[in-house]
């Protein structure tokens, strides 16, 4: 574990904050009916997405599943595109298109935002591929669940980015389910990290409630990788407080294991490990909660699209 | 008996089951978790892991596992949880399940069944929202059927599992709510022919599934405006019942063809043509089709709206092929 500077950690607890306090307001935005479709949470895995993206440069990609608000807001989507997308207003970062499973964000190389299992590793052994053609040392990053595992892209991206030595970090969040279905009734070897070497990439196993190794290892990883050493694999233990999605009774698992993983609650961890004291705590939460606010009332004051609009963005050119 | 297509789902499943010990229905948490359409409630508890089985998120390898357990003397039947999802599997039911029979000379055959929603109207966006069914309705070797109605809920199962081909059923997702009153002691239907739902004397109007209830709306609206229109359900997607399409066209004139799928290259565009061929001097007017606009299907509800066949729609058409 590397020194914690008290600047890192405080960086580190306000992204991890600002992905949960956003994320309550888009659960009570959904009961509203402001929010529509699925919403899928990402409640108890922030330091996933909030240790990895500090890791990355401006010029890396991400590639990330429907359950990316995180991994957006971490990035450097602004929040209030972001809240615009989940209400589905013109100004959201898809433009309203998209909503809370796709989002996506040229200027910071975030490509989203994809909703059928296993469908970005393919993606994001492309981009790669095309930063190896182009002589370019970036890196992409593709964020995917343990149910992704259990899918040919993920056996057939494994493959081929180890075989092409492409620079691809493959972050797998194993929040112990897909759904309904617990990872050992998936799974013939639930040692994913066995599983991932089996293709000859070196892959490790982190703490994904820990935010500081789950920093450490992306930066160790994603080091090797622009060296031009090839592809890694990290998976990143984790478990998601709520649901689903908003429509999941779970009757999958026991309240006493959410209770247990609760109390792993990664914000509470670094938080203690920061020994921050309630009027600071309160203080940066209150900073987290109006910067909320003002991407509610930014999406409040939003603009419909025109329905006049309906066909645009299907083609580069307009058909006749 | 008052009750939901998403029971009659649930019961069709069920007695198959009970019925016949070679069937077991597979797919991603039907079992434990009783179907992510709670289509399979109760079931796994009932009859057990082996039976009711779930499986990882693999859908080319279990639903190629359906093609090869039906090919080895199961019946299985094989829940896709949307047909956005089919696409995984696509291959093994184009070159496996629909080609076996002819490819082995008739030596082989797959008497699978597989299950799917479909359609959009929920606000899922692009990936979610699909209606694929037409392009399943492509493949020569599949039997592709919609039930529209509780009782082709309750009934299409049991006739797909007797027939020694493939068979996909497509679920309209937003059918699952739909309530209504289902007679005592219904069982198997056809699924060979198309059924007119309303008959009528103005105009056909030739949908499927989703559609159904919004074309029967439809025809609703018509009637307050002194305008008789037939509403034919297809039932069946593939094979057709070109008879039935040309009967009722024959009958009324003209056609509204109301159909979720994109309009280019699609089912309605199929029904028009049979109608161009077989049934053009029966035509009074120019054919019309409502389906979905030539877009992904966007997230906010004004543009998915939109881009979706409405009752408002179905009534301009209807005006538009009456009134030219
Ligand atoms: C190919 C495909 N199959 C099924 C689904 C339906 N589905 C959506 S999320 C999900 C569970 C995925 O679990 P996991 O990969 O572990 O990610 P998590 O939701 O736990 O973050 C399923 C089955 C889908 N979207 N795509
Ligand atoms: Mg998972």
């Amino acid at each position: 574990m590397s020194e914690l500077t008290r600047e890192r950690g405080l960086r580190l607890l306000r992204e991890m904050l600002r992905i949960r306090r956003f994320e309550e307001r888009c659960a009570e935005l959904y009961q509203a009916e402001k929010i529509r479709g699925f919403l899928h949470l990402y409640i108890g895995e922030e330091a996933i997405a909030a240790g990895v993206m500090p890791e990355l440069l401006p010029d890396d990609a991400v590639v990330a599943t429907y359950r990316e608000h995180g991994h957006a807001l971490a990035r450097g989507v602004a929040m209030n595109a972001v809240m615009a997308e989940m209400y589905g207003k013109w100004e959201g970062a898809s433009r309203g298109r998209g909503g809370s499973m796709h989002i996506f964000d040229a200027a910071t190389r975030f490509y989203g935002g994809n909703a059928i299992v296993g469908g970005g590793l393919p993606l994001a052994v492309g981009l790669a591929l095309a930063d190896a053609l182009q002589k370019q040392s970036r890196v992409t990053a593709c964020f995917f669940g343990d149910g992704a595992v259990a899918e040919g892209e993920f056996h057939e991206s494994l493959n081929l980015a180890a075989l092409w030595k492409l620079p691809v970090l493959f972050l797998c969040e194993n929040n112990l389910y897909a759904m309904g279905t617990a990872l050992e009734r998936a799974q013939s070897q639930v040692d994913l990290v066995a599983k991932a070497a089996s293709y000859a990439l070196p892959a490790a196993r982190v703490d994904g409630m820990d935010v500081v190794d789950v920093g450490d290892a992306t930066r160790s990883a994603v080091a090797a990788i622009r060296r031009g050493e090839g592809p890694r694999f990290l998976e990143l233990v984790t478990y998601r407080f709520r649901a689903h999605s908003m429509f999941d009774a779970e009757l999958y698992r026991t309240k006493s294991e959410v209770a247990t993983w609760r109390a792993r609650d990664p914000i509470a961890l670094l938080r203690a490990r920061l020994d921050l004291g309630e009027a600071a705590m309160a203080a940066l939460d209150a900073e987290v909660v109006s910067e909320v606010d003002a991407s509610v009332a930014f999406a409040e004051a939003g603009s419909w699209e025109p329905v006049e609009r309906l066909t645009t963005d299907v083609y580069a050119r307009r058909p006749p | 008996m008052k009750t939901t297509y998403r029971e009659c789902v649930r019961q069709a499943l069920r007695e198959a089951l009970l019925r016949d010990p070679r069937v077991f229905l597979m797919g991603e948490d039907v079992g434990r978790y009783g179907g992510c359409y709670a289509c399979s409630k109760g079931l796994h508890d009932e009859l057990g892991p082996e039976r009711v089985r779930d499986t990882p998120l693999s859908e080319s390898a279990f639903v190629g596992a359906g093609i090869g357990a039906a090919l080895g003397g199961m019946r299985p039947i094989v829940e896709i949880m949307t047909c956005n999802f089919s696409l995984l599997a696509l291959d093994q039911i184009l070159n496996n399940a629909a080609t076996l029979r002819h490819m082995s000379g008739g030596q082989f055959e797959v008497p699978v069944v597989i299950r799917m929603a479909t359609g959009a109207g929920r606000q899922l966006a692009a990936q979610h929202s699909h209606s694929l069914e037409g392009w399943y309705a492509h493949i020569p070797g599949l039997r592709v059927v919609a039930p529209g109605t509780l009782a082709d809920a309750r009934g299409m199962l049991p006739t797909a599992l007797a027939d020694p081909d493939p068979v996909l059923i497509f679920e309209n997702a937003l059918l699952y709510n739909l309530e209504g009153e289902l007679p005592e002691g219904a069982g198997a239907v056809d699924i060979d022919h198309a059924c007119v739902r309303r008959p009528g004397s103005d105009v056909s109007l030739v949908t499927y599934g989703g559609s159904l209830p919004k074309t029967l709306a439809a025809a609703e609206v018509l009637a307050a405006e002194g305008i008789s229109a037939e509403v034919l359900d297809l039932r069946v997607l593939r094979p057709l019942d070109g008879a039935a399409i040309l009967a009722t066209v024959d009958k009324t004139k003209r056609l509204v063809v109301v159909d979720e799928g994109w309009r280019s290259v699609s089912l309605a565009a199929e029904v028009v043509a049979r109608v161009a061929e077989e049934g053009f001097f029966s035509l009074d007017a120019p054919p019309v089709r409502v389906c979905s606009e030539e877009v992904p299907i966007p997230y906010p509800k004004h543009l998915e709206d939109a881009a979706l066949p409405q009752v408002p729609k179905i009534v301009r058409a209807v005006r538009q092929v009456l009134h030219g």
